[in-house]
């Protein structure tokens, strides 16, 4: 690495982002490149994605503009399903040197392969997510993500060791040991979920550490939805900057976009990872600005590229220059998954809207669970609500008042009747990774 | 004047009550009274103990969100409408009754009442001047075992 003959201390414009700040023209031109290159790769060694072309009768050599990638099939996580473990390689394994895979929440996981050339873009793109971020050579970071077959732990560990940061590889759980250590080794920036983190401020509180009087100043969150009033309590009870990155094991694990210092829109990594914005339903592409859901598709990977991967989220895609000076695009902050979403009584939910009710009434985010449930033959929605010291009383009306202020907010933003239970404190199941808001027995 | 009465927020299902009490007993805090106010789906448990401070600081460690609230503690005999001569003279004094709840002591011929009023010292105030007797917390947790 140059590192050394850069100037990559604190405030200085770090060597890893330069990719960042591209003139479009030029940008356009290695996308180009790069994508009738892995189109090509695609073809050659993966049987799913020449099959799916032969049907579309699109060839390589067809891909002759950025916009001629509208004729490509999608690729969809059920197709990683299909051929598990390794139908999409199209590397051997002898050039294979790391595999990955996603948790697997239901049937079998989802497998992705690595290159050594892989490995080094991944490490890049998350280098340049830290320098996003603010952090430099010198800063002490502790890895919360989990190391293991999810992509989070390992992939931010290559990043900040890229960027020239001391990591901490202490991967999440075990939520005292990541006090004392960010307390005794003057940890400055954390990776984690962002529910896990809440957690660590909860336990710290109780602990009687004050986040705020510690070196740490800038939280790395990622791998789940949450919302900005939830980054506004986090950065208010822990005094740091809380930054959201964006990544999927399916394209790269972290590292596919990040949010800068300006903190409006994540900037995606386009020089490797192609966006785009389609019509969920239609599958048609929607223009910048439009909301839809993100398809990329990986313009350098070699063991396991993506041809138009279906992300599922629900965002859009920034055209216009950032405060920052980065020219590469930048997605708007997820909020909501259209597999994250469910449907109740012909209404489509998102967990963020209920947050969202819930924050309004009580000025903080209190712990909760989205209960659903069928009673002959009619689908009822429960919110379970941890009382906090804030809002409990001693008074029945008063409790009862909330009760009905938190049930009316929700169903005033979702326009179905809503269960409000109150709840004791600490009875709903702290989540050491992403949390499970959902719970749905409406098929058990 | 003032008692310190604990209250802490229980689920309405089966168990829940017994859980908080145990924390208490296990550290040998006895209970003078308590009071549970429940609706179909959630319940408030209202204690008044001696050493209340220690109570709250067990039950807060064992995960349960604790609130102290000031209430007054009146004594009426004993007898067949005791509780509505006080009553009279409280409603006679214009005051505002969030909750209440009663108990007999264990020995002597007194019936305690506990009050919880938005502004305990100026009930305090028209309490006394009504006749009745406050009881402050030296005089009533002389009645402990």
């Amino acid at each position: 690495m140059l590192t050394e003959l850069w100037n990559d201390a604190a405030g200085g414009f770090h060597p890893a982002s330069a990719p960042d700040f591209l003139p479009e023209e030029r940008l356009r031109e290695v996308q180009l490149r790069r994508l009738k290159a892995v189109v090509a790769r695609a073809y050659d060694k993966v049987a799913l994605f020449r099959s799916r072309m032969e049907e579309r009768g699109v060839r390589p050599d067809d891909i002759r503009s950025l916009r001629d990638i509208a004729r490509l099939p999608f690729t969809v996580k059920a197709d990683l399903r299909d051929t598990y473990p390794f139908g999409l390689f199209a590397s051997p394994m002898s050039d294979v040197v790391r595999l990955h895979a996603s948790s697997g929440t239901t049937g079998k996981p989802i497998v992705v392969a690595y290159t050594r050339d892989d490995v080094d873009v991944w490490s890049e793109v998350m280098a340049r997510t830290f320098a996003a971020c603010g952090l430099h050579r010198g800063d002490v970071v502790q890895n919360a993500f989990g190391y293991g077959l999810f992509t989070g732990g390992l992939g931010a560990h290559y990043g900040a060791e890229a960027l020239g940061a001391t990591v901490i590889p202490i991967s999440g759980g075990n939520t005292d040991r990541q006090i004392m250590v960010m307390r005794d080794f003057g940890v400055t920036a954390l990776c984690a979920t962002p529910s896990y983190f809440t957690h660590v401020i909860e336990r710290a509180g109780e602990l009687g550490v004050d986040m705020k009087a510690l070196p740490l100043r800038v939280g790395v969150f990622g791998a789940e939805p949450w919302s900005d009033a939830m980054r506004a309590r986090i950065q208010a009870d822990a005094g740091i900057k809380a930054f959201d990155i964006y990544g999927l094991s399916e394209i790269i694990g972290p590292g596919v976009a990040s949010e800068c210092d300006a903190h409006d829109g994540l900037h995606v990594f386009e020089d490797h990872f192609y966006p785009e914005i389609i019509d969920p339903q239609t599958g048609e592409p929607l223009p910048d600005g439009a909301e839809g859901e993100l398809v990329l598709t990986t313009l350098s990977k070699k063991a396991m590229p993506m041809i138009r991967y279906r992300t599922r989220d629900i965002t859009s895609l920034l055209h216009e220059r950032c405060a920052c000076g980065r020219t590469i695009r930048r997605i708007r902050r997820i909020g909501r998954r259209s597999d994250d979403m469910f449907i109740i009584r012909g209404v489509n939910v998102y967990p963020s809207q209920v947050e969202a009710a819930l924050l309004a009434v009580e000025g903080t985010l209190p712990h909760y669970q989205i209960i659903l449930s069928r009673d002959h033959g009619l689908d009822q929605m429960a919110v379970e609500v941890e009382v906090t010291a804030e809002v409990f009383s001693d008074k029945v009306r008063a409790l009862e008042d909330v009760r009905a202020r938190l049930a009316h907010a929700i169903e005033h933003i979702l326009g179905i009747r809503v269960d409000l239970r109150l709840v004791e404190p600490r009875s709903i199941e702290r989540s050491q990774g992403k949390a499970k808001r959902v719970i749905d027995r409406r098929n058990a | 004047m003032k008692l310190q009465q604990l209250s802490l927020f229980l689920e309405n299902r089966p168990g829940r009550l017994g859980a908080p009490l145990e924390v208490i007993a296990a550290a040998g805090i006895n209970l003078m009274t308590l009071s549970l106010a429940d609706t179909a789906q959630f319940g408030i448990l209202r204690l008044i103990v001696r050493e209340w401070e220690k109570a709250k600081r067990l039950l807060e460690d064992a995960g349960w969100v604790v609130n102290i609230t000031e209430v007054v503690a009146v004594d009426v005999p004993d007898r067949p409408g005791g509780l509505a001569d006080a009553l009279k003279a409280l409603e006679g004094a214009g005051l505002n009754i969030e909750y209440m709840y009663a108990f007999s002591l264990r020995r002597g011929d007194k019936a305690i009442l506990i009050f919880r009023f938005e502004d305990p010292d100026a009930a305090i105030d028209q309490l006394q001047k009504a006749g009745l007797h406050v009881v402050g917390a030296e005089e009533l947790f002389q009645h402990m075992p």
